[in-house]
């Protein structure tokens, strides 16, 4: 895993590198110089490292929600569309939570920075459960019912799961806060950044936030690894998803193991919400959409249904976009900006669909599917 | 008291109506043998029996309670274990995986691996596998995981469904001495097989199954005598 994510790192770098040289001697170098004061190649890697590190801190953030997707489709061979939700859920919950913790004045101003990240714990932890509780509830009430049903029927059920939660976090924050924008309170030290090292005269930094999502994201793939693979709740996961039946004879709740599923998927796409919240401060009930669409081409991408294809794809998707948001506007000089860098990620989705269904690490769903 | 009965039993599979009025009894210590051709039904029984599929008609009782509408999970649970046909071993969890998941219902680690160290002097090729996914097993590798992993539950009542099949000849006979190995100590057999003279070689009393009905019950003995059962199931002219 840490392989590939270089690999994939210095693959689009050598990318960039490259087209730099190309583009040195053209009107572009000539405009980079003029505007920057240095060559399109200087230019280029003394921006590298930076755009590594966001890109990863990204790429993470894909990943955590991706693995909600993968799993539950592992298990069900069904995509949750209410996933993107279930994520602003959790974000919703993290940010009300540091918001009422800052009305009582117990985070940010004079308070320590240690309350500073227990707090912030604490909120993780709240969004991670409501959010997790909820999507167990999801399938329980949305899903379940549909269990026997033609595959587009519990699909349809869930882009509307998706819109109702849409706008019941808008109503309900319309209601209680009189807005529905919301923005993460300024405590802690999480905006500051540290220096990991000199370039040419250049510092490279990372901001303690993004160091945070990083950490937080690592801890969690290693505890989902964990729990897959050397539990028996998680065995019996892995049965569920290859023969439900079968593993019902060996005396496996099947239900009560499809719940856990939900509940394990929410809770991380809880806790990638309230990092997301964390690392872009700003956030309203249709949050979700693109993180979801975009976490969800990077389980496409990893081969849905794989957990470590999810985790791959997550930290592909977030280089290619930071790299593509970054670079872009540089080499078209202007005229395609970083607004444009979602094209990336959904053109990967249509090429992999094309070319490799089964995704980077997938086995051959074509009949599943 | 049986320990496994069925009254009047009918099972549907959506319209089709594939179980018309099942009866039969399995007594403690037995081993019973349904036969029958293709979709005659036999699969089907076990199905109902363990809870994938719901009689519409009838009960089944085990030990006297219940079960026909019990989750397939409650009934693994009451004692029943089911090995299916077609094998149905987890193709991507592990030898011992599959073995551990086999024992799902006991918690007691210990007891466990007891068990499949038992499973492992039976069928000593699996240990060889023992870290090998499922799903790259042989043919026959993989009939014998799934027949140790229903040893794995020490059920009251074993179900198998064609343990034979697509197997070499040496390897059913394997197979057969394991089943009656089991069966003198303590386990009863319920056992499904197309191969009829294997299965009355072994069993003590057989059933006949005809399109969803049973047409004929008796000892096996009785039955490899039977000119009708010698015609229809054991190729004897």
């Amino acid at each position: 895993m840490l392989a590939f994510s270089l690999v994939s790192g210095f693959a689009l770098s050598a990318f960039v590198i490259v087209l730099a040289f190309l583009f040195q001697n053209t009107a572009v170098g000539a405009s980079v110089m003029q505007r920057f004061g240095v060559s399109l190649v200087n230019y280029t890697l003394l921006n590298l490292p930076q755009v590594l590190m966001d890109g990863l801190t990204l790429g993470f953030v894909y990943a955590a929600i991706a693995l909600g997707y993968t799993m539950v489709y592992g298990v069900l061979e069904f995509i949750n569309f209410a996933h993107s939700e279930i994520f602003a859920i959790g974000a919703f919950v993290g940010v009300e939570v540091l918001i009422a913790l800052a009305a009582y004045g117990l985070i940010g101003g004079q308070n320590s920075l240690l309350s500073a990240y227990l707090w912030l714990l604490v909120a993780l932890l709240a969004g991670m459960l409501v959010a997790g509780t909820m999507a167990v509830l999801v399938e329980r009430i949305a899903y379940r019912p549909l269990r026997g049903a033609p595959r587009l029927v519990p699909l349809i059920s869930a882009i509307g799961v998706s819109f109702f939660l849409q706008d019941a976090i808008r109503l309900i924050e319309s209601v209680t806060t009189g807005q529905f924008h919301r923005i993460i309170p300024a405590f802690g030290n999480f905006d500051n950044r540290i220096p990991l090292f000199t370039v040419a005269g250049n510092t490279v930094d990372i901001q303690i936030k993004s160091l945070i999502v990083i950490v937080a994201a690592i801890i969690m793939l290693v505890g989902l690894n964990y729990l897959v693979n050397a539990t028996k709740v998680g065995k019996a996961i892995r049965a569920v998803a290859q023969d439900r039946a079968t593993a019902s004879l060996m005396g496996i709740d099947v239900n009560r193991i499809i719940s856990m599923t939900f509940l394990i998927g929410g809770t991380l796409g809880g806790a990638a919400g309230v990092l997301y919240a964390l690392k872009f401060t700003r956030i309203d009930p249709f949050v979700g959409f693109f993180p979801g669409l975009k976490a969800f081409t990077a389980a496409v991408l990893g081969g849905i249904g794989n957990l470590t294809g999810a985790l791959l794809g997550g930290i592909v998707l977030g280089l290619l976009e930071t790299f593509a948001g970054t670079y872009m506007s540089i080499f078209t000089m202007g005229v395609a900006g970083a607004e444009y860098k979602d094209i990336f990620a959904f053109g990967i989705l249509i090429l992999v669909l094309i070319f490799r269904p089964q995704g980077l690490m997938g086995e051959n769903v074509a009949q599943k599917a | 008291m049986s320990l496994l009965k069925l009254e009047n039993v009918h099972s549907y599979y959506g319209r089709i109506h594939a179980l018309k009025g099942i009866s039969l009894e399995v007594n403690e210590g037995e081993i019973v043998t349904l036969i029958g051709a293709n979709g005659a039904g036999k699969s089907t029984t076990l199905r109902t029996i363990s809870g994938i599929l719901h009689p519409r008609e009838g009960r089944i009782l085990l030990n006297g309670q219940d079960i026909s509408h019990m989750e397939p999970h409650k009934i693994v649970y009451a004692g029943v274990g089911h090995v299916p046909e077609g094998r149905g071993i987890f193709p991507k969890l592990t030898v011992r995986e599959n073995l551990e998941m086999g024992a799902f219902t006991i918690n007691d680690r210990a007891e466990i691996e007891r068990r499949m160290e038992y499973a492992f002097s039976l069928f000593p090729r699996l240990k060889e596998r023992i870290n090998q996914k499922g799903g790259t097993l042989s043919g026959g590798e993989q009939q014998m995981l799934a027949t140790a992993r229903g040893l794995m539950l020490k059920p009251k009542i074993l179900m198998l469904d064609e343990p034979s099949m697509g197997l070499a000849p040496r390897l059913v006979e394997l197979i057969f001495d394991i089943i009656k190995q089991m069966n003198q100590e303590g386990t009863t057999i319920l056992l499904v097989e197309q191969n009829a003279l294997m299965a009355l070689s072994i069993a003590h009393r057989g059933y006949v199954l005809q399109t969803g009905q049973i047409v004929l019950s008796d000892t096996a003995d009785n039955l490899k005598a039977n000119p009708m059962v010698q015609h229809a199931y054991l190729g004897i002219e």
